[in-house]
């Protein structure tokens, strides 16, 4: 009696640590996993969206989801494209910081108009980085559009690095737009950095 | 009546020789996902001028239509519009060779037209069909005809020689314009006018966005439309969208100091 319950204790124990090493170390991407990702992000906005909260604290939550599901550093390098190149670590690290209020607060502002609106997960497949999410989004009184997300375990867990909605790629929008307001601050980085964070860039 | 029948396949016959004359190709090995623009002078002069037009007259018209209608109107003659367009996209899926594509977009059309009401409604998108989307361009496409420069058009926006093309015929090919019983000239460039303004009207924070926000509007109008554009045309050809991603993780690595891996302690949130 008191053998059989020491065995069966022993063998939860064991059976636990397995299973706790097996997750640990071996963090795989899938494709479950990708498409579990998107939906999380997807459930998330529609959370904020839905608590009617101000745009001022809305954009605070959109900046947390942002933080938490996307692949900022690596957005924000590939943004800077070569302009990032000759940019110093520390630059950069501000340059990420900034960018990731500049995307909450440019995006987070337009999500009103994605009231009521459906996404569905259609499908997932691999591609280079990691995987490819397309959704189908249905907003009232339009047609279905594509939005599509890449997401990568290259940052140690899934994370989004890029979104497509109707095929137009928000990293190189992102990339024209951000060269252009390097432009007008004649190639400064610093300026556009500190013009970021205080929002005013036009 | 007769004569202007004849007129315009020979209107449209000249503007197409025009165009195709002075469509240029980029130079070979242009890569696909890069923009040429040999006329960006010219069409930067053609987006202030769409500012202007946008900013006096199309933006406060549209604001005003989606304010005055209803939600459900505003959708009604947007299909309408829609509705209008499906014989001619019938006819340029025919010139596809697309004979399913063909056959859809003239069901549509008869049951919209009947059931839906003049296509108001549309109660032929309940069949489950397969939606229907095309124009000359895209039939150009079809012919292997390549996308030429890009060009910004007065009122109409940004686009391409090829496109332009296609704009123009289109303007034409619809076949409601040889209809015997036709309400009103050119009745489906006004209605497509209105379905204009009803998106302008809608989406008026994302479009102001672009045209009055961003740092470049012309530049930033320029990729969206390409990247759009080229997106619609490859959605039927995988390599073509697979070849629309840029892997940004293939960008670094082979710098230490720009890898933001390579320290796995590194806080960028951290400050």
């Amino acid at each position: 009696m008191l053998n059989n319950h020491l065995n069966r204790r022993g063998f939860v124990a064991t059976g636990l640590a397995g299973v706790l090493m097996a997750a640990l170390p071996a963090y795989a991407q899938t494709e479950a996993s990708a498409k579990a990702l998107v939906v999380s992000v997807v459930d998330d906005i529609n959370r904020v969206i839905a608590s009617g909260k101000s745009e001022k604290s809305m954009i605070r939550d959109f900046e947390k989801i942002f933080a938490q599901y996307a692949d900022v550093p690596i957005m924000a390098r590939y943004v800077l494209g070569a302009d990032g190149r000759s940019a110093s670590p520390a630059q950069l690290r501000q340059f990420t910081d900034a960018f990731q209020g500049y995307i909450s607060n440019k995006y987070g502002r337009r999500f009103r108009e994605f009231i009521g609106g459906q996404v569905t997960v259609r499908n997932a497949r691999k591609i280079k980085a990691g995987y490819e999410v397309r959704t189908s989004v249905k907003l009232q009184g339009s047609s279905p559009f594509e939005v599509t997300f890449l997401v990568s375990d290259k940052s140690g867990r899934d994370r989004f690095f890029n979104m497509f909605i109707e095929g137009v790629n928000m990293l190189l929008t992102e990339r024209t737009e951000v060269g252009a307001l390097l432009d007008a601050r004649g190639g400064d980085l610093n300026r556009l950095i500190k013009d970021m964070k205080q929002n005013k860039l036009s | 009546m007769l004569s202007k029948i004849r007129l315009k396949p020979l209107i449209l016959l000249s503007l197409v020789a025009t165009l195709g004359a002075c469509a240029t190709r980029p130079p070979e090995g242009t890569p696909p996902g890069e923009v040429f623009d040999p006329y960006e002078r010219n069409n930067r002069g053609i987006h202030k001028f769409n500012l202007g037009v946008d900013r006096f007259l199309f933006r406060p018209a549209s604001k005003g239509y989606v304010k005055i209608f209803p939600d459900p109107v505003v959708t009604s003659f947007s299909n309408f519009a829609e509705n209008l367009t499906m014989p001619g996209q019938a006819l340029d899926y025919l010139l596809q060779g697309n004979l399913k594509q063909s056959g859809n977009a003239l069901l549509r059309f008869a049951i919209n037209t009947t059931v839906g009401g003049a296509g108001l409604s549309k109660p032929a998108d309940e069949l489950n069909l397969p939606p229907v989307d095309t124009d000359f361009g895209e039939t150009l496409h079809v012919w292997g005809v390549g996308e030429g420069a890009y060009v910004e058009l007065p009122l109409y926006g940004p686009s391409t020689q090829r496109d332009a093309i296609g704009v123009v015929v289109n303007l034409f090919s619809n076949p409601i314009n040889f209809s015997p019983v036709r309400p009103i000239d050119n009745i489906g460039v006004y209605a497509e006018v209105v379905r204009r303004a009803g998106d302008r009207g809608r989406f008026s924070d994302t479009v102001d966005s672009i045209l009055y926000e961003s740092a470049d509007s012309y530049a930033q109008s320029q990729t969206i439309y390409l990247q759009n554009r080229r997106f619609e045309l490859a959605r039927d050809d995988e390599d073509a969208y697979l070849g629309l991603y840029d892997d940004p993780y293939a960008d670094i690595g082979t710098d230490p100091v720009r890898d933001p891996y390579l320290d796995p302690y590194e806080d960028p949130y951290a400050e």
